[in-house]
């Protein structure tokens, strides 16, 4: 019983070491209230040679550079938006991943915005197409009632 | 009316696939470049051949200049060398920024390989790199007489990137002097 226990913490543990978690604990911080603006800045910037990971995924040498690059922005009082522009100006926007809006990326976040109205255009001009033909069909006067008992008595005595 | 709102799929799909294969011509390993056009960035870091010599953006002022990053674990730089050599004969100033190497180890190369390089910055923390925005080596950088630059190139420099990408804004800003 014991065993099977500590087995089971074992795997716990294994479970949380995965090499993310390993890459930020490492950091240390004068203050730690630092600590979460680090780590939404690494999820938030993006690595310029693993294109497809952030700075908190990646483990190359560049990410390494930039992780520490912030820290050290971060110890120097700089706000979010300033450590974000100071990297903009020499990685270009690329290294953002929530991207600012400007005249290249308008049509990036006006899209979303753009296909759920439409969505809800075409809904509502659907809508209002199908609404009579579902009055005229529906079931409320007496006559229809009737037949529609009729054919699920017929179909109880069939079965 | 209900006859062409049945093509709207088809168009919407056309236009897709042409945006779409539009994008397969782009690198997505190029990074657009937010130093053109802006001056080399300051710096205060020891010569490559001589650790008690400084050397700062003013050095890489006056003339029109190729900045090359380079480093000996860079696989891809050994492969760009004779190129640099080729260049630097043919009478471009070729300055060298080494980028996160040993001193010994850089000198030895230069040593076995030619020195094609006015003289090297030694960029031992990647300082320089970061300031300007450098995220793999070999990079390249044209920088003009008035120390900006002009032109920016991630990746190995070879007679056919030379001749695309440099030649003609070399020989523009140098006046064609070579």
């Amino acid at each position: 019983m014991r065993v099977a226990a500590s087995m089971t913490l074992c795997f716990l543990f294994l479970g949380f070491s995965s090499p993310s978690f390993a890459v930020l604990a490492v950091v240390e911080f004068s203050d730690e209230s630092l600590r979460p603006r680090y780590q939404q800045l690494v999820q938030e910037l993006r690595c310029p040679k693993c294109q497809n990971q952030n700075l908190a995924d990646s483990n190359s040498p560049i990410s390494q550079d930039l992780r520490r690059e912030i820290q050290r922005l971060l110890e120097q009082q700089m706000t979010d938006q300033q450590i974000k522009d100071y990297l903009k100006s020499r990685y270009s926007e690329f290294i953002l991943y929530r991207p600012e809006v400007n005249k290249n990326t308008w049509l990036l976040w006006g899209s979303p915005v753009v296909i759920v109205l439409l969505g809800l255009l075409i809904v509502a001009r659907h809508h209002r197409r199908v609404k009579p033909v579902l009055d005229s069909k529906s079931t409320t006067d007496s006559g229809d009632q009737q037949r529609l008992a009729a054919l699920l008595r017929e179909e109880e005595n069939q079965s | 009316m209900n006859r062409i709102a049945l093509f709207v799929p088809l168009v919407i799909f056309v236009g897709l696939s042409l945006v779409l294969l539009l994008g397969l011509d782009k690198d997505p390993t190029e990074l657009p470049s937010a130093l053109v056009g802006e001056p080399f960035p300051a710096f205060n870091l020891t010569a490559l051949s001589d650790e008690q010599s400084r050397l700062t953006e003013q050095d890489v002022k006056g003339d029109v200049m190729l900045v090359n990053v380079w480093a000996t674990w860079c696989f891809a730089c050994r492969i760009e060398h004779p190129m640099l050599n080729n260049l630097s004969a043919q009478g471009v100033k070729v300055v060298g920024l080494n980028y996160k190497d040993q001193r010994a180890s850089a000198l030895d190369w230069l040593a076995e390989r030619g020195d094609p390089y006015r003289f090297n910055i030694f960029d031992t923390q990647g300082s320089l790199g970061i300031d300007l925005g450098v995220y793999g080596a070999p990079e390249t950088y044209l920088v003009d007489a008035d120390g900006i630059i002009r032109h920016r190139r991630v990746g190995v420099v070879d007679e056919r990137v030379w001749n695309a990408e440099f030649r003609e804004l070399y020989d523009q800003l140098t006046g064609g002097e070579q």
